[in-house]
């Protein structure tokens, strides 16, 4: 299952550079000096606690929250700039909850530029839902709307895709079916940064754990370490 | 500019489906108006004589506070879900938003407007001695000028904390020469003694001038943070 | 520049006690209004300090919506907040002058009721700063500002327009003053332009060093490695096994 538009796949691969990265939130600062360099094509799973940083970080990278200090450099542009190759999936499901999914979508096309439903129904039906589904988005089910917000980050057909807990209070079927779909988006060469608890799910489809401490990136690693407690994989 | 337009009827267009599907605001809103008319008609009750000199007052003023309700809702609908991020991170230009905002709340407006000028004109036995025709302008350029600025503040004072309590606060300061060029039109015409051509260009300058002004400073208001 | 503050000082106080003399005892009571007139020494000074703050305080916002500057960010606060007292001495001292001379309170003259707006404008826009999350207050509030600043020839001419319309008493000072209250009203203009400016100065760094404070506390939670953020009862579910 490929769901990336044909006409950019000749697009230059770049990749994500941060230098520095400050947050603060008045006296609270959630992120404290991130640098780090990530490559084109790759997926990056995002793990820390709570308040670790990971959502201020993504936020940042979508050009959502601008850093107290510090450079977010996107495929050599600021996030505002590269604001087409960037797709991001929130917490909250950034769609209006009295709209079909594909009224969402076709309304969220439109600021893109893009015409037609064809888009749309597309990249519905590549995170298993029914374009035709005429409920409102707010009657979905939790992981039906996880699956709808996947579809409008990457209606755009970005080139890097920010995820923010995509798996939260999916079922493991939903969540295993979400997470192939990205594997493929890997492989047609997107560039995938995912926040989660659940780093189990991802074990041999992340290419890289990015584990984040107090503001920090701590440390990058290749695979989950063994003495990872299994309550937090679940 | 295409896009500009394009994105900005696309949002207007929305914005229309949304309320038609929830018709909360709608209702509450066309509530509200009636009361703040009846209400109105029971604290002055003067004879129609006098009320050609006080109705233009009365109108706008409970057109200024119908509007306000209308105008708290405007953006209550972008922070749930928090949709408003998404319009923020596509290329979307931020003025198209706002156009398609004041549009909205100008159709939306100048619909209660509509509704509540007749029950005034009941209720205070009203007929216009002076040039009648003339209350479409200032009654289109009034409504704009509540409406555009109201459309601005309520972005602002949704990112503040006291949300619903900010607008009035920082609205009604501002709009104080519209609103008596609005007043001061509508009873020259009503009463027939004045003309009302000052206070039409006054509403027009007052239109143009902040129209820019919003359209300038909106990028910054939107993408504050 | 360091010394610059309390040769201000200085000059303020001698300035506001000569003004204070000048006004009081030297300037001639005035023939129709009587005593009651040397208010005006006082009421019209201020006026004139807090409309040069309020554009003190527009530049400042318009400096800072170029240049992101946060200290401009802080003379805008400052310069509004100084505003809004010299905007508010004048409209009280203008009805307690009002009310010998006229029999009336308030009326609604063209400069008062401009002053009132503008009170109501600034107001708000102190409003504004104290109601909005820390991070937006500056952007949020300099765009207020060019607001205000926009609506006031729009104010001064819907009100100098309703007036001629519908015409009240004459007030006003009714032309020019007097050549023996010259030296009295001038002295006073400078007395409280030097007052308005020492204390929007004064104030300027009251806020930054308030905001250096702030900057402070935030480094440190920055340098900080958690030990106020519950780090020791997070569970270690990295690194070696307990």
């Amino acid at each position: 299952m490929t769901i990336s538009d044909p006409s950019s796949a000749t697009r230059s691969s770049g990749c994500v550079v941060v230098k520095g990265l400050i947050k603060q939130f008045g006296r609270f600062a959630a992120l404290r000096g991130v640098t780090a360099e990530f490559a084109a094509g790759k997926f990056y799973a995002i793990l820390g606690d709570n308040g670790a940083g990971k959502t201020t970080l993504l936020r940042t990278l979508a050009g959502l929250s601008s850093p107290t200090s510090g450079e977010v450099s996107i495929l050599g542009a600021s996030p505002r700039a590269a604001c087409r190759d960037i797709g991001y999936m929130a917490h909250p499901s950034l769609l209006y909850d009295e709209m079909s999914g594909l009224e969402n979508l076709r309304y969220f096309a439109r600021l893109y530029g893009i015409a037609g439903d064809q888009r749309c129904e597309q990249v519905i039906r590549a995170v298993g839902l029914d374009p035709k589904l005429a409920r409102p988005v707010g009657q979905y089910s939790q992981g039906m709307r996880q699956r709808m917000s996947l579809a409008r980050a990457i209606l755009h057909d970005p080139q890097i895709l920010l995820l923010d807990e995509p798996f939260s209070n999916v079922d493991m079927h939903s969540a295993r079916e979400m997470v192939a779909l990205l594997k493929s988006m890997r492989e047609a060469g997107k560039t995938i940064f995912l926040v989660t608890h659940q780093a189990s799910l991802l074990a041999g489809a992340a290419d890289e754990f990015v584990w984040m401490e107090l503001g920090k990136i701590v440390d990058r690693t290749r695979s989950i370490p063994p003495d990872f407690p299994a309550e937090r994989a679940q | 500019m295409n896009s500009l337009w394009s994105i900005t009827l696309a949002t207007l267009a929305k914005d229309i489906r949304l309320e038609w599907r929830s018709k909360d605001a709608l209702n509450a809103m066309l509530f509200f108006s009636l009361l703040v008319v009846v209400i109105f008609s029971f604290s002055f009750d003067p004879l129609a004589e006098e009320s050609r000199h006080i109705v233009g007052g009365l109108i706008w003023v409970a057109f200024l506070f119908a509007a306000v309700v209308a105008l708290n809702q405007t953006w209550a609908r972008e922070l749930r879900n928090q949709v408003l991020d998404a319009y923020r991170i596509s290329p979307a230009p931020a003025n198209a938003l706002f156009l398609a905002k004041a549009m909205g709340n100008f159709i939306f407006v100048g619909l209660l407007e509509a509704l509540m000028t007749p029950l005034f004109i009941v209720f205070y036995n009203l007929r216009a001695l002076g040039p009648a025709w003339q209350l479409i302008p200032v009654a289109v350029l009034g409504t704009w000028a509540l409406v555009v600025n109201g459309t601005f503040f309520a972005a602002m004072s949704v990112r503040t904390r006291s949300r619903e309590l900010m607008l009035p606060l920082l609205l009604f300061p501002i709009s104080i020469p519209a609103v008596l060029g609005m007043v001061q039109a509508t009873t020259a015409i009503l009463t027939g003694e004045e003309s009302a051509r000052f206070w039409i260009v006054l509403l027009l300058t007052y239109d143009v001038v902040f129209t820019t002004a919003c359209l300038a400073l909106f990028g910054a208001i939107l993408h504050a943070e | 520049m360091k010394r610059a503050f309390p040769i201000l000082a200085v000059l303020t106080v001698v300035f506001v006690a000569y003004g204070f003399y000048l006004g009081l005892f030297v300037a001639p009571t005035e023939r129709t209004m009587g005593e009651v007139q040397r208010i005006f020494y006082f009421h019209a000074p201020s006026g004139w300090t807090a409309f040069w703050l309020f554009f003190v305080n527009l530049i400042a916002s318009v400096v800072y919506l170029i240049r992101r500057n946060l200290k401009a960010d802080a003379l805008a606060v400052a310069a509004a907040e100084v505003g809004v007292v010299f905007c508010t001495v004048v409209l009280v001292t203008g009805p307690l002058w009002a009310r010998p001379v006229w029999g009336i309170w308030w009326t609604w003259d063209l400069r008062l009721t401009s002053t009132l707006v503008l009170w109501l404008i600034y107001v708000s826009y102190l409003m504004l700063r104290r109601f909005s999350g820390s991070a937006q207050t500056p952007v949020l509030a300099a765009v207020l500002a060019i607001f205000g600043a926009l609506d006031v020839p729009l104010v001064y001419f819907s009100i100098w327009f309703f007036r001629t319309q519908h015409p009240q008493p004459v007030i006003g000072n009714g032309g020019s003053l007097d050549p023996s209250m010259r030296p009295a009203f001038w002295t006073n203009v400078a007395a409280f332009s030097c007052y308005g400016a020492l204390l929007c100065w004064a104030r300027y760094r009251v806020e930054l060093m308030h905001r250096n404070v702030e900057e402070a506390y935030a480094l440190e939670s920055l340098l900080d490695e958690g030990s106020s953020s519950g780090a020791d009862t997070r569970p270690a579910y990295r690194g070696s096994p307990q």
